[in-house]
């Protein structure tokens, strides 16, 4: 049950820290914001790879590991690259 | 407690714990962005290769890993590459349904085949998980659909049986939320699946194009408390942070763009399409309710400007479908070498994503500083001689701020109509995505130019090349 209330108070601390860390968004941002965030919800892959670990000698587990692995590999690599295509055109001109 | 080489993974984790915040904190400010983008990338990394240090994989298990690799990585790779800068919407949609999916399939996988042996947590766990999974998915998916124009809003889900519908569907998961508490690996499995899939799609698809940036916020959000739950079903406390933390940013996200729509989350959720059903085709503000348009050529809009003073370009989606911000940027160059002072007025929600414009100017080298935000730009309006409008339409109507009626009464929105002359190139007379007619075009100083932007722009171009506009700079 300890491991239970750990991962309990680990949600609220990481939940509390989600809401604090942005809190004005320029405009601009709104997009990339929003991308980069989605990137890293496929934090899930790390789950897959649990999944794959634990399968042992299951191929049918073992399959649907490696496709939700896929996916959420999808997820986190299209993730990062498109969000920096985005930032990567808003490199400052001029001054500052 | 000594820190020995054992423990590098636990430490490996609070580093990512670290850098993930920082990335998220730093993709807020312009100036850091791009780094912060790398460093949750890198705390990705860590997190991942932590797992593996940790767990001493066999080799098939790292067969299995390679080909989820290639799959994933692969596909992500192109996507993200061939993309154009106007899908981004849709990409990130499609991009979070993944998402979804694959925190889906973890519970999926774990419920079938180790479900018997699982405890009281876990049973919660993979209820929430495929829960929450499956409407990620789903509704992701009918959002990138929306977007990408495979969709229309489709007339029965205006009627309020919708609600009926739904709660339905919603009360169908809890019964089998319920039923796998007893049998996880039983039939409620994949009912809890078809509800929750079919909850997300009856949720979603009622929603009107002009509020889709939210939902997608809101999706992204869902996706979050996904990878959450599926960290409480495998037991990592890494994932329970990462997941809590996207669930909550993306909350307050979403928060922020409702702001910016004058917009409550549940009007948006709940209210149906502004405007009524079937909004692309017209909706209420069809051609025959028109009846003070004025229409005028390139020619006479190229003397208009050849004449002003101070220049405002209001860009909205019809500038990103027709790929038109290289012309553009190419005539507030003319203009500018010409003595104009020439600026850009962004709405926050112009576009089908906050910031879409920001990214579509960026792309054609547009100045940063020229991006002027709403409240900047509106009491500048009256002392603008002329205004662009390209394919921008509700976040420029006046109607938003005189006529309590319009269902956009409220909205904040561009005071264009304050401007001395302004021009509004479109298509046609169609509404715009919320489906209103626009007071704006039947004004005494509007003229609209038809046609696509980019071939208006060009036109634009060569009109005021062939009156000579920019070379007498050079004389200088």
């Amino acid at each position: 049950m300890t491991s239970l209330t750990q991962s309990l108070w680990v949600l609220l601390l990481g939940s509390l820290l989600g809401f604090e860390l942005i809190g004005k968004v320029p405009p601009t941002l709104h997009t990339p914001l929003m991308s980069g965030a989605n990137a890293i919800s496929g934090i899930t892959m790390l789950a897959s790879l649990t999944l794959i670990q634990q399968a042992g000698g299951n191929t049918p587990l073992q399959i649907i590991g490696a496709l939700s692995l896929g996916f959420a590999l999808f997820n986190v690599i299209g993730g990062f690259l498109v969000t920096d295509r985005m930032l990567a055109m808003f490199r400052r001109k001029g001054n500052s | 407690m000594n820190l020995s080489l054992s423990q590098l993974p636990q430490v490996m984790d609070l580093v990512a714990v670290l850098l993930l915040s920082l990335g998220i904190k730093g993709l807020s400010k312009v100036r850091s962005a791009r780094a912060a983008n790398g460093l949750a990338a890198l705390a990705m990394a860590l997190a991942v290769v932590g797992l593996l240090i940790q767990s001493h994989p066999t080799t098939t298990t790292w067969l299995w890993i390679a080909v989820g690799l290639a799959l994933g990585g692969l596909a992500g790779v192109v996507t993200a590459m061939k993309v154009p800068m106007t899908a981004m919407p849709e990409t990130v949609a499609l991009f979070n349904g993944c998402g979804g999916l694959a925190s889906l399939m973890v519970a999926l996988g774990v419920a079938l085949f180790q479900g018997a042996e699982s405890g009281g947590v876990e049973r919660v766990s993979i209820a929430i998980s495929l829960f929450v999974g499956a409407i990620t998915f789903s509704g992701s998916i009918v959002a990138m659909a929306k977007l990408q124009g495979w969709l229309e809003t489709p007339a029965w889900t205006q009627s309020s049986l919708r609600h009926a519908v739904n709660l339905a569907l919603a009360l169908l998961c809890l019964g089998a939320a319920l039923l796998l508490w007893s049998e996880p690996a039983g039939p409620a499995l994949w009912l809890e699946v078809v509800a929750a899939s079919l909850l997300g799609i009856g949720v979603t698809l009622p929603i009107g194009g002009a509020d889709m940036p939210v939902v997608i916020s809101l999706l992204n959000s869902y996706s979050g408390v996904a990878a959450a739950a599926a960290g409480f079903v495998v037991g990592s406390q890494l994932l329970i942070v990462a997941g809590a933390m996207v669930g909550a940013a993306g909350l307050i996200l979403t928060q922020v763009m409702c702001t910016a729509m004058n917009r409550s989350l549940t009007s948006v959720l709940f209210g149906g399409a502004l405007g009524g059903a079937t909004t692309s085709v017209g909706g209420g503000g069809s051609e025959a309710g028109y009846t003070r348009i004025t229409s005028c050529s390139p020619e006479e809009c190229a003397m208009a400007l050849e004449q002003a003073e101070r220049v405002v370009f209001v860009p909205g989606y019809g500038l990103a479908v027709a790929q038109a911000q290289h012309s553009l940027r190419e005539l507030a160059k003319l203009l500018e070498a010409h003595g104009v002072e020439v600026s850009y007025a962004i709405h926050p929600v112009a576009g089908r994503m906050p910031g879409h414009m920001n990214v579509l100017l960026a792309e054609a080298d547009v100045p940063y500083e020229q991006l002027i935000e709403m409240e900047t730009i509106n009491p500048e309006f009256p002392r603008t001689d002329v205004v662009i409008v390209l394919g921008a339409n509700d976040v420029v109507n006046p109607q938003a701020k005189n006529d309590p009626t319009s269902p956009l009464y409220g909205m904040p929105v561009l005071e264009v109509d304050q401007a001395r002359q302004i021009f509004v190139v479109k298509r046609s007379l169609g509404a715009g995505y919320a489906g209103i007619a626009n007071a704006l075009f039947e004004l005494p100083q509007t003229a609209m130019v038809f046609g696509d932007a980019k071939a208006v722009l060009n036109g634009l171009l060569s009109e005021l090349r062939g009156m000579g506009v920019g070379k007498e700079k050079a004389l200088v």
